[in-house]
């Protein structure tokens, strides 16, 4: 088994303009390979299961970091780390929701490179599919992690299409919540999509998770003020509280007002390829108080539908837990 | 007085006659051959440690290989080489990062630090490395390096950490003897906080 510990030979480009990274982009395509943070890019490429011909790092580009108040809410930058949102005194104030999600990633070394597109355009952690195989995600015709004996404990119980994979992201559940906009450009001009179909299942896309195609960056994120200092609840569930992937992440926004909730907006993590809104737990618990009786009321809604595979049914009593949780904090 | 023989300096040049004999040069060699235009220059300049250090880098070089490989700074360790283990954390700019998962071109122009850098031009230890000293810290010692440079930026931003700060500050350093403990009380101590 050789060590795989350099990448192989590559070109590497470090672009400083957005026109620049944009025609590089454009004229790579799929041989070229964008790099924010690199936190999910290298392991592919040490281990020689994705080979791009070229990177295009986009660090330089100073236009694509910070954070920046609209007319509407706040824009954050494409390149902002992690650290910087979870820290960042405005998304602290007002969409705290966004903030603990960025700081509970994985290590604060990888929240200090890795950035905010990259942690929603990060590709999932199958093992099978990370291994190499030649599973339908890698542009095969089997699933190995949905098999007799597979291990697929961290796997998904929602609509499964092939592959059963899930979004491993912290951040996207909690943007979906907050209704961000995905401000997505490319040398041809910019299309704004919003977090919840800027994430695509195997159903659409059984090779890539987002709707983002060759030649375009995500180069911002915008937040609308609409859920700005809303009542939150987040919690990721992992085996390790450090560097380890959601179990199952519940991310909510709740308006309160004369003691009920009167719109809510609940998304779990990890249960399938996509953040999954609880539409049915939102309808169920609006106009009533946020208390044990609304959770007990609403209890099993979550999870109802599901299908597990042999090692992830406690995924289900896991977001039923998580719903409650949110209810009652 | 003459350089002692010690077991490190025999290992480190026992490394460098090898490179130059095995197949290791090779590589270096062949990936040096001709490759399209366009793409980053090869030999830049790097500043370690407040040195600016001329070096050969490829484009896909990562900073841990640079350091340990190319400038002989081998007290950054490489342990998983994937961003899991913290052991080959340096900070740049005074924040913490993997040096296996960070490209070296992309370091030009910013300030990479290393635990060969903490040490005074006296010899005089950092107060990090003193402290972990004093604490009997390191057990086996391999994590050693990436749990001092983590503690050094923690100190740089919060110079009296709690020790529930600190033990989040360690927490993307894994020590595999498990003295997590032991290098609490050297943070403790580092920042004045044990008599």
């Amino acid at each position: 088994m050789p060590a795989f510990d350099n990448m192989p030979d590559m070109e590497l480009y470090q672009p400083v303009q957005i026109d620049d990274a944009l025609a590089l982009a454009a004229r790579l395509a799929d041989r070229g390979w964008l790099v924010g943070g690199g936190q999910d890019t290298y392991g592919w490429i040490k281990d020689r299961n994705k080979r791009p011909e070229a990177l295009i790092d986009l660090n330089g580009i100073e236009s694509l970091r910070g954070v920046r108040e609209t007319e509407n809410g706040i824009e954050i930058g494409a390149l902002t780390t992690l650290t910087e949102v979870a820290t960042n005194p405005i998304i602290m104030e007002r969409y705290s929701l966004l903030s603990k999600a960025a700081s509970v990633v994985a290590s604060p070394q990888i929240r200090n490179a890795g950035t905010l597109a990259g942690n929603v355009a990060q590709d999932v952690r199958c093992w099978y599919y990370r291994r190499g195989l030649d599973c339908y995600r890698a542009g095969g015709n089997l699933c190995y992690a949905d098999t007799p004996d597979a291990q697929n404990r961290e796997h998904a119980i929602f609509e499964a299409s092939r592959c059963v994979a899930v979004t491993p992201s912290d951040t996207a559940p909690a943007l979906v919540a907050l209704e961000a906009q995905m401000v997505i450009t490319s040398s041809s001009g910019q299309r704004v999509v919003p977090a919840a179909s800027f994430f695509v299942g195997p159903a659409i896309n059984i090779e890539s998770t987002t709707v983002l195609r060759d030649g375009e960056i995500l180069t911002a994120v915008r937040i609308p003020a609409k859920w700005a200092g809303a009542e939150f609840y987040y919690e990721k569930v992992a085996d390790r509280n450090v560097w380890d992937f959601a179990l199952v992440s519940i991310a909510g926004a709740m308006r309160i007002e004369g003691g009920n909730i009167v719109d809510s907006s609940i998304v779990c993590g990890a249960v399938q390829c996509t953040p999954r809104r609880l539409t049915s737990v939102e309808r169920a618990i609006q106009g009533r108080p946020r208390n044990e009786a609304t959770a007990t009321m609403v209890a099993g809604m979550a999870s109802q539908g599901a299908r597990p595979l042999n090692q992830n049914a406690y995924k289900m009593p896991l977001m039923d837990n998580l719903v409650t949780k949110l209810l009652t904090a | 007085m003459t350089p002692r023989l010690t077991r490190r300096r025999f290992i480190k040049s026992v490394i460098f006659s090898g490179a130059a004999l095995s197949s290791g040069a090779g590589f270096y060699l062949a990936s040096a051959q001709s490759r399209a235009a366009g793409g980053v220059e090869r030999l830049i300049s790097l500043n370690i440690n407040g040195r600016t250090r001329r070096v050969d880098v490829m484009p896909q070089e990562t900073l841990a290989h640079t350091l340990r490989y190319k400038l002989g700074l081998t007290g950054t360790k490489i342990g998983c080489n994937r961003g899991e283990c913290g052991s080959c954390t340096v900070t740049i700019n005074d924040v913490t990062h993997y040096s296996c998962s960070t490209l070296t071109h992309s370091v030009k122009g910013k300030e990479v630090m290393t635990i060969e850098g903490l040490r005074g031009a006296d010899g005089t230890l950092h107060a990090v490395q003193q402290a972990f000293i004093d604490e009997l810290s390191p057990q086996c010692g391999f994590c050693t390096p990436g749990q001092i440079m983590a503690t050094v930026a923690l100190l740089k931003t919060n110079p009296r950490p709690t020790r529930d700060e600190a033990r989040q500050a360690l927490s993307g350093n894994l020590c595999r003897c498990g003295a997590y403990d032991h290098y609490l009380n050297g943070v403790m101590r580092a920042s004045g906080q044990l008599s």
